[in-house]
């Protein structure tokens, strides 16, 4: 990869103004969009959404309507969450509480450091500035899993395994955080504005808290968005250093598979319904702001 | 009124100074440190346990320079590990990254409902892992899965989705392209909205159809964009682990002949249960990073070879 540029695109590209038709320009037929485009996008789009929406008939049936097709919904959705939220192996509601409890924590922090090494590596001076920016772009392209086996010795030294801070200090920062940061900060926030405060005698602390955080909301809150889904969904690292009686969302669905193959499938597919209700949330409210969230993100190289 | 003194303003003017010269070093200084702390330490730790006979089950663990190494190369589970983690790797990642070209390109156009058709490619994306690999499990499944019912209903003979290597590559492969290609299609899309509109007019003015336009502006353009998700993918798809998990009914072999255990399950297998064996485990990992170092540079050359060969 290069070196990264402070260009962004546009989050929405401005629409081609429309032309009439016997001036348009040759080129122009690539950019209208014919049926046959709609009706390739809405098959990739049926595709996307067919797996869930199928579990989710499964999670609304009769358990031994499974063996029924063509599959219909049923009116037991309800009634089957119930019976995954009260199942004890499972214990999928302690299962969501420690999923919000560290997933809010690592959000928190994320955006936390990440603004402030953003603000940093944005509009502050100082000696191996550029350096430390690429040591940063670099740990974006780290496997972190292949260091679990340590981490895992690790959080059995200070006796962290089956607690939840074992899935949450590890997380606390990212590169991709602190780089989207930056890249953001280096436009959203005019030098003049830094470079005013600081005449006004502003302490930097000050400058970041009352100039620089307000400014970088709107990023902010996409990195937090990502961050926080990205955390309910992780499943690797709790797999090893969690256990039953404290798990994650992704590990109870996993106990409530591991135990229910084969039988109760309604039971297991309303808690998958259950864990990704949540989501699906998310991301119908916030939907654009995560797309241009990666959209922007990829804007690296 | 108060009257500053000469010693406030001083050290007033010290805390400034002071201020500006070590405030950026704090302000970066947290996420290097826990970096380095949960980073960099533990895969520099895993080359250092990779040295030992290092078992979680004792405490005394014995130097055995590279034997683990050796070990494992000569382990016919870990090349069969290897094998299959390149086969699903391969099938999981070239479609994948062709479909979301293709859909990319479709979204740069002129369209109604651009958000919700952004956000009806993405939703795969944010679904879970572990949800994705239960659904598709049943999906799969021998006798009352989705896939064969359609195969029966057609005339095609079921598939035992487990019990064979190509079929088990395939169904894993299915889920990580549904989970990634509409987020591959929005970065794609991405860098196609930079690409000036007026390369397009002047191609078409010159006669070039929009496939030629595609595989003569389009791709040669986004080349950097093409080479960062296929080295993303690479990464990622070397330490594959949940999905084939998932697909075994969560146990960690990889089906009977140990047709789809990928890598990364054969090292938690093999540091996580039976013997615990942390010595063997670690070698393991670092041969996967060096796999994973050595593909990213081979996907690198791959592309821009392809490209220029394209271009040209």
């Amino acid at each position: 990869m290069s070196a990264p540029t402070v260009v962004r695109p546009a989050p929405a590209r401005p629409a081609p103004a429309r032309v009439p038709a016997k001036r348009r320009a040759p080129g122009a037929r690539l950019w209208e969009a014919s049926p046959l485009t709609y009706l390739a996008l809405v098959f990739a789009i049926v595709l996307s959404v067919f797996p869930i929406v199928w579990s989710f008939i499964i999670a609304s049936q009769d358990s031994d309507a499974i063996y029924d097709y063509p599959p219909r919904p049923g009116g037991l959705l309800l009634t089957n969450m119930r019976h995954a939220l009260s199942n004890d192996d499972a214990s999928l509601i302690l299962g969501l509480v420690n999923s919000a409890i560290v997933a809010t924590a690592v959000t928190v922090s994320v955006v936390f450091f990440s603004t402030l090494a953003g603000f940093a590596f944005a509009k502050l001076r100082f000696r191996g500035r550029n350096a430390l920016l690429l040591a940063t772009i670099a740990t974006m392209m780290v496997p972190t899993q292949l260091g679990v086996i340590p981490l895992y010795l690790l959080m059995v030294k200070v006796g962290w395994t089956g607690q939840l801070q074992a899935v949450i200090v590890p997380f606390l920062v990212n590169g991709f955080g602190v780089f989207m940061m930056r890249q953001y900060a280096s436009s959203a926030v005019p030098d003049e504005l830094i470079e005013a405060a600081r005449v006004d005698g502003c302490s930097t602390w000050r400058t970041y808290w009352n100039i620089v955080l307000p400014a970088l909301r709107p990023a902010a809150a996409v990195l937090g968005l990502l961050t926080f889904m990205q955390t309910w969904n992780e499943f690797l690292w709790p797999f090893i250093v969690l256990n039953p009686n404290t798990p994650t969302v992704q590990l109870s669905l996993k106990i409530l598979a591991a135990g229910y193959y084969n039988t109760d499938y309604a039971q297991v597919f309303a808690g998958t319904a259950i864990s990704v209700i949540p989501l699906l949330i998310v991301f119908v409210l916030f939907g654009r702001q995560i797309i241009s969230g990666i959209m922007e993100g990829s804007v690296k190289a | 009124m108060t009257v500053r003194s000469g010693g406030t303003l001083r050290r007033r003017y010290r805390f400034s100074r002071l201020d500006v010269r070590v405030s950026p070093y704090l302000y970066v200084a947290p996420f290097f440190l826990l970096f380095a702390a949960f980073g960099v330490f533990p895969i520099l730790y895993t080359a250092y346990a990779s040295l030992f006979h290092w078992s979680l089950l004792e405490s005394e663990h014995t130097y055995r320079g590279l034997s683990n190494y050796t070990d494992v190369l000569t382990d016919p589970l870990f090349w069969n590990a290897v094998y299959n983690t390149i086969g699903i790797f391969i099938l999981a990642t070239v479609p994948q990254l062709a479909l979301a070209l293709g859909i990319a390109s479709l979204l740069t156009r002129r369209l109604r409902l651009r958000t919700g058709l952004r956000m009806g490619i993405l939703v795969p994306n944010i679904t879970s892992v572990a949800a994705v690999g239960i659904v598709f499990g049943l999906l799969f499944a021998d006798r009352y899965g989705l896939i064969n019912w359609v195969l029966d209903s057609v005339g095609i003979p079921i598939v035992e989705w487990r019990t064979h290597r190509w079929s088990s590559w395939a169904a894993i492969s299915t889920m990580v392209d549904w989970r990634w290609t509409g987020y591959n299609a929005l970065i794609y899309l991405a860098a196609m909205q930079a690409i000036p509109r007026d390369l397009y007019e002047s191609a078409a003015l010159d006669g070039a159809g929009p496939l030629r336009q595609f595989w003569q502006i389009t791709v040669p353009m986004i080349r950097p964009t093409i080479v960062f998700t296929a080295i993303i993918s690479t990464i990622g798809g070397m330490q594959l682990f949940t999905e084939p998990l998932l697909f075994g009914y969560g146990i960690p072999r990889g089906g009977a002949d140990n047709e789809y255990q990928t890598l990364a399950m054969y090292i938690y297998q093999t540091t996580f249960t039976r013997n615990f064996d942390v010595g063997r485990g670690s070698a393991m990992s670092w041969l996967l990073f060096l796999f994973i170092l050595v593909l990213a540079l081979v996907n690198v050359a791959l592309i821009r070879r392809g490209v220029k060969g394209e271009a040209r």
